[in-house]
Protein backbone atom coordinates (compact mmCIF):
# COMPACT_ATOMS: atom_id res chain seq x y z
CA UNK A 1 0.00 0.00 0.00
CA UNK A 2 1.15 3.27 -0.77
CA UNK A 3 1.20 6.99 0.79
CA UNK A 4 -1.44 7.82 -2.20
CA UNK A 5 -3.74 5.29 -0.22
CA UNK A 6 -3.50 6.06 2.71
CA UNK A 7 -3.94 9.87 1.84
CA UNK A 8 -6.90 9.40 0.08
CA UNK A 9 -8.76 7.25 2.12
CA UNK A 10 -7.96 9.27 5.14
CA UNK A 11 -9.47 12.54 2.50
CA UNK A 12 -12.31 10.82 1.98
CA UNK A 13 -13.36 9.77 5.49
CA UNK A 14 -12.29 12.97 6.66
CA UNK A 15 -14.49 14.52 4.22
CA UNK A 16 -17.46 12.48 5.27
CA UNK A 17 -17.21 12.76 8.80
CA UNK A 18 -17.11 16.36 8.43
CA UNK A 19 -20.47 16.72 6.78
CA UNK A 20 -21.94 14.18 9.17
CA UNK A 21 -20.68 16.64 12.21
CA UNK A 22 -22.48 19.64 10.57
CA UNK A 23 -25.76 17.32 9.50
CA UNK A 24 -25.77 16.22 13.10
CA UNK A 25 -25.21 19.68 14.29
CA UNK A 26 -28.34 21.17 12.45
CA UNK A 27 -30.55 18.30 11.71
CA UNK A 28 -30.22 16.59 14.77
CA UNK A 29 -30.25 18.49 17.57
CA UNK A 30 -33.70 19.76 18.50
CA UNK A 31 -33.02 22.76 20.90
CA UNK A 32 -34.92 23.83 23.94
CA UNK A 33 -37.91 22.52 24.20
CA UNK A 34 -40.66 23.44 26.81
CA UNK A 35 -42.95 20.98 28.62
CA UNK A 36 -45.66 22.41 29.99
CA UNK A 37 -46.83 19.88 32.60
CA UNK A 38 -50.99 20.30 33.94
CA UNK A 39 -50.78 24.22 32.33
CA UNK A 40 -48.86 24.78 35.93
CA UNK A 41 -45.13 23.39 35.89
CA UNK A 42 -42.79 24.08 32.60
CA UNK A 43 -39.78 22.31 32.13
CA UNK A 44 -36.96 23.32 29.83
CA UNK A 45 -35.19 20.68 28.08
CA UNK A 46 -32.52 19.82 25.59
CA UNK A 47 -34.59 17.68 23.07
CA UNK A 48 -34.33 14.78 21.29
CA UNK A 49 -35.05 12.27 24.49
CA UNK A 50 -38.37 10.87 25.25
CA UNK A 51 -40.81 12.39 27.06
CA UNK A 52 -40.52 9.77 30.19
CA UNK A 53 -37.16 10.22 30.22
CA UNK A 54 -37.55 13.73 31.23
CA UNK A 55 -40.09 13.41 33.28
CA UNK A 56 -37.71 10.96 35.40
CA UNK A 57 -35.02 13.48 35.37
CA UNK A 58 -37.47 16.05 37.18
CA UNK A 59 -38.61 13.99 39.73
CA UNK A 60 -41.74 13.43 38.09
CA UNK A 61 -42.33 9.36 38.18
CA UNK A 62 -44.77 7.97 35.63
CA UNK A 63 -45.73 4.14 35.71
CA UNK A 64 -43.22 2.17 33.16
CA UNK A 65 -42.66 -1.13 34.68
CA UNK A 66 -41.10 -2.28 31.28
CA UNK A 67 -38.54 0.40 31.08
CA UNK A 68 -39.19 2.82 28.39
CA UNK A 69 -39.61 -0.72 25.91
CA UNK A 70 -42.79 -0.27 24.87
CA UNK A 71 -44.17 -3.09 26.11
CA UNK A 72 -46.00 -2.78 29.55
CA UNK A 73 -48.13 0.19 27.93
CA UNK A 74 -48.35 2.00 31.79
CA UNK A 75 -46.35 5.40 30.93
CA UNK A 76 -50.05 6.65 29.22
CA UNK A 77 -50.32 10.29 29.65
CA UNK A 78 -52.68 13.01 27.83
CA UNK A 79 -50.63 15.02 25.09
CA UNK A 80 -52.67 17.89 24.11
CA UNK A 81 -50.28 19.12 21.47
CA UNK A 82 -46.69 18.47 20.28
CA UNK A 83 -46.36 15.21 20.40
CA UNK A 84 -46.21 13.81 16.57
CA UNK A 85 -47.95 11.37 14.91
CA UNK A 86 -49.20 8.44 16.71
CA UNK A 87 -46.06 5.41 16.30
CA UNK A 88 -47.09 1.87 15.43
CA UNK A 89 -45.00 1.06 18.84
CA UNK A 90 -48.09 2.87 20.51
CA UNK A 91 -51.25 1.98 19.17
CA UNK A 92 -51.43 -1.67 20.77
CA UNK A 93 -51.92 -0.20 24.03
CA UNK A 94 -54.22 2.37 23.30
CA UNK A 95 -58.04 2.26 23.06
CA UNK A 96 -60.07 4.18 20.00
CA UNK A 97 -60.95 6.73 22.56
CA UNK A 98 -57.87 6.87 24.38
CA UNK A 99 -56.46 8.14 21.07
CA UNK A 100 -59.11 10.36 20.51
CA UNK A 101 -58.10 12.01 23.83
CA UNK A 102 -54.44 11.91 22.63
CA UNK A 103 -53.16 9.74 25.24
CA UNK A 104 -49.81 8.57 24.31
CA UNK A 105 -47.06 6.80 25.64
CA UNK A 106 -44.50 8.66 27.25
CA UNK A 107 -41.89 6.61 26.81
CA UNK A 108 -42.39 6.46 22.56
CA UNK A 109 -42.81 10.23 22.58
CA UNK A 110 -39.72 12.04 21.28
CA UNK A 111 -39.53 15.51 22.54
CA UNK A 112 -38.80 17.28 19.54
CA UNK A 113 -40.43 20.96 20.37
CA UNK A 114 -42.54 22.50 22.72
CA UNK A 115 -45.46 20.25 23.92
CA UNK A 116 -47.72 20.27 26.79
CA UNK A 117 -48.43 17.39 29.02
CA UNK A 118 -51.60 16.15 31.55
CA UNK A 119 -50.23 13.99 33.77
CA UNK A 120 -52.70 12.50 36.55
CA UNK A 121 -52.26 14.14 39.93
CA UNK A 122 -51.87 10.84 41.59
CA UNK A 123 -48.39 10.12 39.74
CA UNK A 124 -47.06 13.94 41.11
CA UNK A 125 -47.37 13.17 44.74
CA UNK A 126 -44.75 9.69 43.77
CA UNK A 127 -41.57 10.21 45.63
CA UNK A 128 -37.92 8.82 45.01
CA UNK A 129 -36.53 6.70 48.05
CA UNK A 130 -33.34 5.57 48.90
CA UNK A 131 -32.99 2.64 50.76
CA UNK A 132 -30.33 0.06 52.23
CA UNK A 133 -30.71 -3.77 51.76
CA UNK A 134 -31.65 -4.77 55.40
CA UNK A 135 -31.26 -8.40 54.51
CA UNK A 136 -31.87 -10.88 52.08
CA UNK A 137 -32.93 -14.55 52.40
CA UNK A 138 -33.58 -17.28 50.07
CA UNK A 139 -37.26 -18.56 49.74
CA UNK A 140 -36.66 -21.13 47.50
CA UNK A 141 -34.19 -21.72 44.73
CA UNK A 142 -35.28 -19.29 42.23
CA UNK A 143 -36.88 -16.67 44.61
CA UNK A 144 -35.67 -14.33 47.34
CA UNK A 145 -37.10 -11.92 49.65
CA UNK A 146 -35.65 -8.81 50.09
CA UNK A 147 -35.91 -6.59 53.12
CA UNK A 148 -34.99 -2.47 52.40
CA UNK A 149 -34.90 -0.16 55.30
CA UNK A 150 -35.62 3.26 53.59
CA UNK A 151 -33.17 6.10 54.58
CA UNK A 152 -34.63 9.27 52.43
CA UNK A 153 -37.18 9.99 53.05
CA UNK A 154 -37.63 7.52 56.15
CA UNK A 155 -41.28 6.52 55.59
CA UNK A 156 -43.30 5.50 52.71
CA UNK A 157 -47.32 5.80 52.76
CA UNK A 158 -48.85 3.29 50.45
CA UNK A 159 -51.82 0.59 50.17
CA UNK A 160 -51.59 -3.10 50.31
CA UNK A 161 -51.53 -4.20 46.86
CA UNK A 162 -49.37 -1.45 45.34
CA UNK A 163 -46.05 -1.88 44.25
CA UNK A 164 -42.49 0.47 43.23
CA UNK A 165 -40.12 0.30 40.83
CA UNK A 166 -36.71 -0.35 41.87
CA UNK A 167 -33.70 1.30 39.80
CA UNK A 168 -30.83 -0.61 38.96
CA UNK A 169 -27.76 1.07 40.06
CA UNK A 170 -25.50 2.61 37.35
CA UNK A 171 -28.21 2.91 34.56
CA UNK A 172 -31.35 4.40 34.09
CA UNK A 173 -33.88 1.37 33.87
CA UNK A 174 -36.06 0.41 36.47
CA UNK A 175 -38.19 -2.82 37.07
CA UNK A 176 -41.45 -3.18 38.96
CA UNK A 177 -42.22 -5.18 41.99
CA UNK A 178 -44.68 -5.94 44.75
CA UNK A 179 -44.87 -4.43 48.53
CA UNK A 180 -44.80 -7.86 49.97
CA UNK A 181 -44.54 -6.05 53.73
CA UNK A 182 -47.98 -4.31 55.19
CA UNK A 183 -48.05 -0.45 55.09
CA UNK A 184 -48.15 -0.05 58.94
CA UNK A 185 -44.38 -1.48 58.85
CA UNK A 186 -43.62 2.15 57.20
CA UNK A 187 -39.92 2.75 57.24
CA UNK A 188 -38.80 -0.36 55.79
CA UNK A 189 -40.45 -2.61 52.34
CA UNK A 190 -39.98 -6.30 52.04
CA UNK A 191 -39.87 -7.29 48.19
CA UNK A 192 -39.85 -10.59 46.31
CA UNK A 193 -37.65 -11.24 43.37
CA UNK A 194 -37.71 -14.66 41.49
CA UNK A 195 -34.90 -14.69 39.13
CA UNK A 196 -36.10 -14.36 35.37
CA UNK A 197 -33.62 -16.08 32.84
CA UNK A 198 -31.54 -13.46 31.20
CA UNK A 199 -33.63 -10.60 33.40
CA UNK A 200 -30.98 -7.65 34.04
CA UNK A 201 -33.05 -6.76 37.35
CA UNK A 202 -33.54 -9.91 38.61
CA UNK A 203 -29.96 -11.41 37.87
CA UNK A 204 -28.32 -8.56 39.53
CA UNK A 205 -30.36 -8.54 42.72
CA UNK A 206 -29.73 -12.60 42.91
CA UNK A 207 -26.10 -12.13 42.16
CA UNK A 208 -24.42 -9.27 43.14
CA UNK A 209 -27.02 -7.45 45.34
CA UNK A 210 -25.58 -7.60 48.80
CA UNK A 211 -27.00 -6.76 52.81
CA UNK A 212 -25.62 -2.79 53.22
CA UNK A 213 -26.14 -1.70 50.04
CA UNK A 214 -27.62 1.29 49.25
CA UNK A 215 -30.62 1.24 46.42
CA UNK A 216 -33.50 3.13 45.28
CA UNK A 217 -36.76 3.13 43.77
CA UNK A 218 -39.75 5.03 43.34
CA UNK A 219 -43.75 4.50 43.86
CA UNK A 220 -45.80 3.48 45.10
CA UNK A 221 -47.46 2.77 42.43
CA UNK A 222 -50.76 0.38 40.67
CA UNK A 223 -54.00 -0.07 40.38
CA UNK A 224 -54.48 -3.41 42.69
CA UNK A 225 -55.19 -1.93 46.24
CA UNK A 226 -56.83 -3.10 48.86
CA UNK A 227 -60.32 -1.45 49.12
CA UNK A 228 -60.41 -0.66 52.97
CA UNK A 229 -63.98 0.50 53.09
CA UNK A 230 -65.52 -2.30 51.54
CA UNK A 231 -67.31 -4.90 53.60
CA UNK A 232 -67.53 -7.29 50.80
CA UNK A 233 -65.69 -10.91 51.09
CA UNK A 234 -62.57 -11.33 49.55
CA UNK A 235 -60.89 -13.29 47.29
CA UNK A 236 -57.10 -13.24 45.83
CA UNK A 237 -55.73 -15.43 43.19
CA UNK A 238 -51.80 -15.10 42.93
CA UNK A 239 -50.09 -17.18 40.23
CA UNK A 240 -46.14 -17.68 40.12
CA UNK A 241 -44.23 -14.71 41.99
CA UNK A 242 -47.65 -13.12 42.45
CA UNK A 243 -47.45 -13.88 45.60
CA UNK A 244 -45.84 -10.52 47.19
CA UNK A 245 -48.96 -8.24 46.95
CA UNK A 246 -51.33 -10.52 48.42
CA UNK A 247 -49.00 -11.41 51.47
CA UNK A 248 -49.31 -7.42 51.92
CA UNK A 249 -52.98 -7.32 51.58
CA UNK A 250 -53.72 -10.40 53.81
CA UNK A 251 -51.09 -9.28 56.63
CA UNK A 252 -52.67 -6.04 56.54
CA UNK A 253 -56.47 -7.17 56.85
CA UNK A 254 -55.64 -9.84 59.97
CA UNK A 255 -53.49 -7.34 61.89
CA UNK A 256 -56.31 -5.17 61.66
CA UNK A 257 -58.70 -7.63 62.81
CA UNK A 258 -61.07 -7.79 59.90
CA UNK A 259 -64.20 -9.37 60.35
CA UNK A 260 -64.61 -10.53 56.05
CA UNK A 261 -63.91 -13.56 54.57
CA UNK A 262 -60.70 -13.87 52.88
CA UNK A 263 -59.74 -16.92 50.32
CA UNK A 264 -56.11 -16.80 48.80
CA UNK A 265 -55.88 -18.97 46.23
CA UNK A 266 -52.07 -19.37 44.65
CA UNK A 267 -51.58 -21.31 41.82
CA UNK A 268 -47.59 -22.43 41.04
CA UNK A 269 -46.10 -25.51 38.84
CA UNK A 270 -45.00 -27.50 41.36
CA UNK A 271 -43.96 -28.15 45.14
CA UNK A 272 -40.08 -26.52 45.07
CA UNK A 273 -41.88 -23.61 43.40
CA UNK A 274 -43.76 -23.41 46.82
CA UNK A 275 -43.18 -20.62 49.75
CA UNK A 276 -44.65 -18.46 52.77
CA UNK A 277 -46.99 -21.61 52.95
CA UNK A 278 -46.07 -22.64 56.72
CA UNK A 279 -46.82 -18.58 57.02
CA UNK A 280 -50.39 -19.10 55.65
CA UNK A 281 -51.00 -22.36 56.91
CA UNK A 282 -50.59 -20.94 60.37
CA UNK A 283 -53.09 -17.76 60.07
CA UNK A 284 -55.82 -20.34 58.59
CA UNK A 285 -55.31 -22.15 61.70
CA UNK A 286 -55.86 -19.45 63.53
CA UNK A 287 -58.46 -17.50 61.85
CA UNK A 288 -61.82 -18.83 61.02
CA UNK A 289 -62.61 -16.18 57.96
CA UNK A 290 -58.69 -17.34 56.01
CA UNK A 291 -58.51 -20.02 53.85
CA UNK A 292 -55.67 -21.05 51.73
CA UNK A 293 -55.96 -23.30 48.32
CA UNK A 294 -52.78 -24.05 46.89
CA UNK A 295 -52.88 -25.95 43.49
CA UNK A 296 -49.98 -27.01 41.23
CA UNK A 297 -49.94 -27.34 37.83
CA UNK A 298 -47.15 -29.81 37.34
CA UNK A 299 -46.91 -31.61 40.92
CA UNK A 300 -43.77 -33.93 40.45
CA UNK A 301 -44.82 -37.43 41.07
CA UNK A 302 -42.58 -38.39 44.08
CA UNK A 303 -43.48 -35.18 46.52
CA UNK A 304 -46.69 -36.93 47.52
CA UNK A 305 -48.57 -33.70 46.81
CA UNK A 306 -51.88 -34.23 47.98
CA UNK A 307 -53.67 -30.33 47.53
CA UNK A 308 -55.61 -29.42 44.09
CA UNK A 309 -54.30 -30.19 40.87
CA UNK A 310 -54.77 -28.06 37.65
CA UNK A 311 -54.46 -24.54 36.87
CA UNK A 312 -55.81 -22.05 39.43
CA UNK A 313 -58.40 -20.94 37.73
CA UNK A 314 -59.96 -24.39 37.27
CA UNK A 315 -59.39 -24.68 41.09
CA UNK A 316 -60.98 -21.29 41.75
CA UNK A 317 -64.00 -22.56 39.37
CA UNK A 318 -64.44 -25.65 41.77
CA UNK A 319 -64.52 -23.69 44.81
CA UNK A 320 -66.36 -20.58 44.27
CA UNK A 321 -70.27 -20.75 45.09
CA UNK A 322 -72.43 -19.08 41.98
CA UNK A 323 -73.97 -15.80 42.42
CA UNK A 324 -70.78 -14.50 44.39
CA UNK A 325 -70.89 -10.91 45.99
CA UNK A 326 -67.06 -10.86 46.27
CA UNK A 327 -64.56 -8.35 45.89
CA UNK A 328 -61.79 -10.20 43.22
CA UNK A 329 -57.70 -9.35 43.67
CA UNK A 330 -55.36 -10.70 40.61
CA UNK A 331 -51.64 -10.90 40.26
CA UNK A 332 -49.69 -13.09 37.98
CA UNK A 333 -48.96 -13.72 34.40
CA UNK A 334 -51.44 -11.99 31.64
CA UNK A 335 -52.31 -15.92 30.65
CA UNK A 336 -53.82 -16.46 34.14
CA UNK A 337 -55.44 -13.28 34.86
CA UNK A 338 -57.52 -12.95 31.63
CA UNK A 339 -58.64 -17.10 32.22
CA UNK A 340 -59.48 -16.03 35.92
CA UNK A 341 -61.20 -13.09 35.18
CA UNK A 342 -63.56 -15.09 32.98
CA UNK A 343 -64.42 -17.44 36.03
CA UNK A 344 -64.75 -14.88 38.43
CA UNK A 345 -67.52 -12.44 35.89
CA UNK A 346 -69.22 -16.40 35.64
CA UNK A 347 -69.53 -16.42 39.33
CA UNK A 348 -71.69 -13.27 39.52
CA UNK A 349 -68.14 -11.16 40.47
CA UNK A 350 -68.89 -7.41 38.91
CA UNK A 351 -66.16 -6.14 36.73
CA UNK A 352 -65.60 -3.70 38.88
CA UNK A 353 -65.03 -4.87 41.65
CA UNK A 354 -61.96 -7.14 39.99
CA UNK A 355 -58.37 -5.28 40.54
CA UNK A 356 -55.84 -6.99 38.90
CA UNK A 357 -51.74 -6.62 37.91
CA UNK A 358 -50.61 -7.95 34.97
CA UNK A 359 -46.63 -9.36 35.39
CA UNK A 360 -45.54 -8.84 32.36
CA UNK B 1 -26.27 1.22 -25.22
CA UNK B 2 -28.17 4.64 -24.78
CA UNK B 3 -30.33 5.89 -21.51
CA UNK B 4 -33.49 4.00 -22.09
CA UNK B 5 -32.40 0.99 -22.26
CA UNK B 6 -30.31 0.90 -19.25
CA UNK B 7 -32.96 2.60 -17.47
CA UNK B 8 -35.77 0.11 -19.12
CA UNK B 9 -33.26 -3.01 -18.38
CA UNK B 10 -32.32 -2.33 -14.63
CA UNK B 11 -35.99 -1.86 -14.02
CA UNK B 12 -37.42 -5.04 -15.71
CA UNK B 13 -34.87 -7.46 -17.29
CA UNK B 14 -32.27 -6.96 -14.53
CA UNK B 15 -33.97 -6.37 -11.96
CA UNK B 16 -31.73 -5.91 -9.04
CA UNK B 17 -33.74 -7.82 -6.49
CA UNK B 18 -35.46 -10.63 -8.72
CA UNK B 19 -32.70 -11.08 -11.34
CA UNK B 20 -29.87 -11.05 -8.93
CA UNK B 21 -31.75 -11.92 -5.58
CA UNK B 22 -29.45 -8.39 -3.97
CA UNK B 23 -31.10 -6.96 -1.23
CA UNK B 24 -33.48 -10.07 0.35
CA UNK B 25 -33.32 -9.24 3.88
CA UNK B 26 -35.43 -6.01 3.87
CA UNK B 27 -37.52 -7.17 0.47
CA UNK B 28 -38.32 -10.26 2.94
CA UNK B 29 -38.95 -8.18 6.10
CA UNK B 30 -40.24 -4.86 4.86
CA UNK B 31 -42.56 -6.42 2.57
CA UNK B 32 -45.52 -7.09 4.95
CA UNK B 33 -46.96 -3.37 4.62
CA UNK B 34 -47.31 -1.92 1.22
CA UNK B 35 -46.71 2.14 2.99
CA UNK B 36 -43.31 0.50 5.17
CA UNK B 37 -42.67 -1.03 1.84
CA UNK B 38 -42.62 2.11 -0.38
CA UNK B 39 -40.55 3.92 2.61
CA UNK B 40 -38.28 1.42 2.15
CA UNK B 41 -37.70 1.41 -1.38
CA UNK B 42 -37.76 5.61 -1.30
CA UNK B 43 -34.67 4.86 1.27
CA UNK B 44 -33.07 2.68 -0.95
CA UNK B 45 -33.46 4.51 -4.11
CA UNK B 46 -32.11 7.57 -2.36
CA UNK B 47 -29.28 6.06 -1.10
CA UNK B 48 -28.55 4.09 -4.32
CA UNK B 49 -28.76 7.28 -6.36
CA UNK B 50 -26.74 9.62 -3.85
CA UNK B 51 -23.98 6.61 -3.64
CA UNK B 52 -23.85 5.87 -7.46
CA UNK B 53 -23.07 9.29 -8.13
CA UNK B 54 -20.82 10.13 -4.98
CA UNK B 55 -19.19 7.26 -5.88
CA UNK B 56 -18.18 7.65 -9.80
CA UNK B 57 -16.22 10.48 -9.35
CA UNK B 58 -14.79 8.94 -6.66
CA UNK B 59 -13.61 6.06 -8.38
CA UNK B 60 -12.68 8.19 -11.84
CA UNK B 61 -11.11 10.75 -10.66
CA UNK B 62 -9.37 9.58 -6.98
CA UNK B 63 -8.92 6.12 -7.36
CA UNK B 64 -8.27 5.52 -11.12
CA UNK B 65 -5.11 8.04 -11.17
CA UNK B 66 -3.86 6.89 -8.13
CA UNK B 67 -3.86 3.17 -9.77
CA UNK B 68 -5.61 2.02 -6.19
CA UNK B 69 -8.62 1.16 -7.74
CA UNK B 70 -8.38 -2.01 -5.35
CA UNK B 71 -10.16 -0.13 -2.51
CA UNK B 72 -13.36 0.60 -4.21
CA UNK B 73 -14.83 -1.66 -1.81
CA UNK B 74 -13.79 0.11 0.91
CA UNK B 75 -14.79 3.81 -0.15
CA UNK B 76 -17.92 2.61 -1.35
CA UNK B 77 -18.91 1.27 1.26
CA UNK B 78 -17.91 4.42 3.61
CA UNK B 79 -20.20 6.75 1.14
CA UNK B 80 -23.10 3.93 1.60
CA UNK B 81 -22.91 4.28 5.33
CA UNK B 82 -22.32 8.32 5.34
CA UNK B 83 -25.37 8.31 2.89
CA UNK B 84 -27.32 6.28 5.44
CA UNK B 85 -26.50 7.66 8.17
CA UNK B 86 -27.70 11.27 6.75
CA UNK B 87 -31.03 9.41 5.24
CA UNK B 88 -31.32 8.36 8.84
CA UNK B 89 -31.14 12.08 10.04
CA UNK B 90 -33.70 13.11 7.74
CA UNK B 91 -36.09 10.42 8.09
CA UNK B 92 -35.96 10.63 12.28
CA UNK B 93 -36.45 14.44 11.93
CA UNK B 94 -39.36 14.31 9.56
CA UNK B 95 -41.03 11.24 9.37
CA UNK B 96 -41.11 9.63 12.53
CA UNK B 97 -43.69 7.02 11.82
CA UNK B 98 -41.89 5.70 9.25
CA UNK B 99 -38.83 5.31 11.33
CA UNK B 100 -40.06 3.56 14.03
CA UNK B 101 -42.00 1.34 10.98
CA UNK B 102 -38.33 0.57 9.44
CA UNK B 103 -36.86 -0.09 12.68
CA UNK B 104 -33.98 -1.52 12.63
CA UNK B 105 -33.84 -2.03 8.88
CA UNK B 106 -33.14 1.90 8.34
CA UNK B 107 -29.38 1.50 9.55
CA UNK B 108 -29.06 -1.78 7.62
CA UNK B 109 -29.43 -0.43 4.09
CA UNK B 110 -25.84 -0.02 5.19
CA UNK B 111 -25.31 -3.18 4.82
CA UNK B 112 -28.06 -3.89 1.89
CA UNK B 113 -25.92 -5.44 -1.14
CA UNK B 114 -28.26 -4.09 -3.73
CA UNK B 115 -26.41 -0.56 -2.92
CA UNK B 116 -22.97 -1.73 -3.15
CA UNK B 117 -23.49 -3.96 -6.03
CA UNK B 118 -25.74 -0.90 -7.97
CA UNK B 119 -21.78 0.86 -7.49
CA UNK B 120 -19.62 -2.33 -8.63
CA UNK B 121 -21.93 -2.79 -11.59
CA UNK B 122 -21.61 0.42 -12.81
CA UNK B 123 -18.21 -0.03 -12.24
CA UNK B 124 -17.89 -3.26 -13.99
CA UNK B 125 -19.65 -2.23 -16.71
CA UNK B 126 -17.82 1.22 -16.70
CA UNK B 127 -20.76 2.83 -17.48
CA UNK B 128 -20.22 6.77 -17.85
CA UNK B 129 -21.71 8.79 -15.21
CA UNK B 130 -25.02 9.93 -16.74
CA UNK B 131 -25.14 6.45 -17.97
CA UNK B 132 -24.38 5.19 -13.89
CA UNK B 133 -27.27 7.90 -12.26
CA UNK B 134 -29.86 6.28 -14.73
CA UNK B 135 -28.45 2.68 -13.72
CA UNK B 136 -28.90 3.47 -10.09
CA UNK B 137 -32.25 5.28 -10.38
CA UNK B 138 -33.91 2.55 -11.98
CA UNK B 139 -32.11 -0.14 -9.78
CA UNK B 140 -33.72 1.82 -7.37
CA UNK B 141 -37.11 2.25 -8.68
CA UNK B 142 -36.99 -1.39 -9.73
CA UNK B 143 -36.11 -2.63 -6.20
CA UNK B 144 -39.10 -0.61 -4.82
CA UNK B 145 -41.18 -1.78 -7.51
CA UNK B 146 -40.42 -5.07 -6.60
CA UNK B 147 -40.59 -4.92 -2.82
CA UNK B 148 -44.42 -3.21 -3.56
CA UNK B 149 -45.44 -5.75 -5.61
CA UNK B 150 -44.66 -8.23 -2.88
CA UNK B 151 -46.10 -6.42 -0.09
CA UNK B 152 -49.58 -5.91 -2.16
CA UNK B 153 -49.28 -10.21 -2.86
CA UNK B 154 -48.73 -10.56 1.13
CA UNK B 155 -51.67 -8.49 1.97
CA UNK B 156 -53.56 -10.75 -0.57
CA UNK B 157 -52.29 -13.93 1.54
CA UNK B 158 -53.80 -12.52 4.81
CA UNK B 159 -56.71 -14.47 3.68
CA UNK B 160 -55.37 -17.18 1.84
CA UNK B 161 -55.12 -20.70 3.28
CA UNK B 162 -50.94 -21.31 3.86
CA UNK B 163 -49.90 -24.47 4.80
CA UNK B 164 -48.26 -24.14 8.57
CA UNK B 165 -44.41 -24.30 7.64
CA UNK B 166 -44.83 -22.23 4.78
CA UNK B 167 -45.99 -18.88 6.59
CA UNK B 168 -44.31 -15.74 6.53
CA UNK B 169 -40.43 -15.75 4.97
CA UNK B 170 -41.13 -18.97 3.53
CA UNK B 171 -44.06 -18.46 0.88
CA UNK B 172 -42.67 -14.70 0.48
CA UNK B 173 -39.38 -16.70 -0.87
CA UNK B 174 -41.74 -18.82 -3.24
CA UNK B 175 -43.36 -15.73 -4.40
CA UNK B 176 -40.18 -14.08 -5.26
CA UNK B 177 -39.20 -17.11 -7.41
CA UNK B 178 -42.19 -16.97 -9.58
CA UNK B 179 -41.81 -12.95 -9.82
CA UNK B 180 -38.47 -13.97 -10.86
CA UNK B 181 -39.57 -16.19 -13.38
CA UNK B 182 -42.46 -13.72 -14.50
CA UNK B 183 -39.45 -10.91 -14.77
CA UNK B 184 -37.62 -12.98 -17.03
CA UNK B 185 -40.46 -12.69 -19.75
CA UNK B 186 -39.59 -9.00 -19.99
CA UNK B 187 -36.14 -9.99 -21.45
CA UNK B 188 -38.06 -12.59 -24.15
CA UNK B 189 -40.31 -9.18 -25.07
CA UNK B 190 -37.54 -6.58 -25.76
CA UNK B 191 -34.78 -8.54 -26.53
CA UNK B 192 -32.22 -7.20 -24.37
Amino acid sequence: MNIASILIMGGIAFLLAAILVILDRYLASYGDCDITINDSKTLTVTGGQSLLSYLMDNKIFIPSACGGRATCGFCKVNIPEGAGPLLPTESPFLTRSEVARNTRLACQVKVKSDLSVIIPEKYLSIQEFKTIVESIKDLNYDTKEIFLRLDEPEYISFMPGQYIQLKLPDSDEYRAYSIASPPDSNNFIELIVRLVPGGCCSGYIHRDLKTGHKVSFTGPYGELALRENSDKDIICVGGGCGMAPFRSIIRHLFDTGTKRDVKYFYGARSVRDLYFVDEFRKLEREKENFSFIIALSEPDKDSQWEGEIGFIHQILDKHLQDNNNAEAYLCGPPVMIDMTMQVLLSKGIAEEDIMFDKIQ
Amino acid sequence: MNLFTILFASLFTSNIALSYFLGMCPFIALSRDIRTAWGMGCAVTFVMAVTAAINWPVYHFLLVPFHIEYMQYLSFILVIAVSVQIVEIIVERFFPVLYVNMGVFLPLITVNCAILGISLFMILRDYSFIEGVFYSIGGGVGWTMAIIAMAGLRSKLTFSNIPEPLKGPGITMIIAGIMSLAFMGFAGIAGL
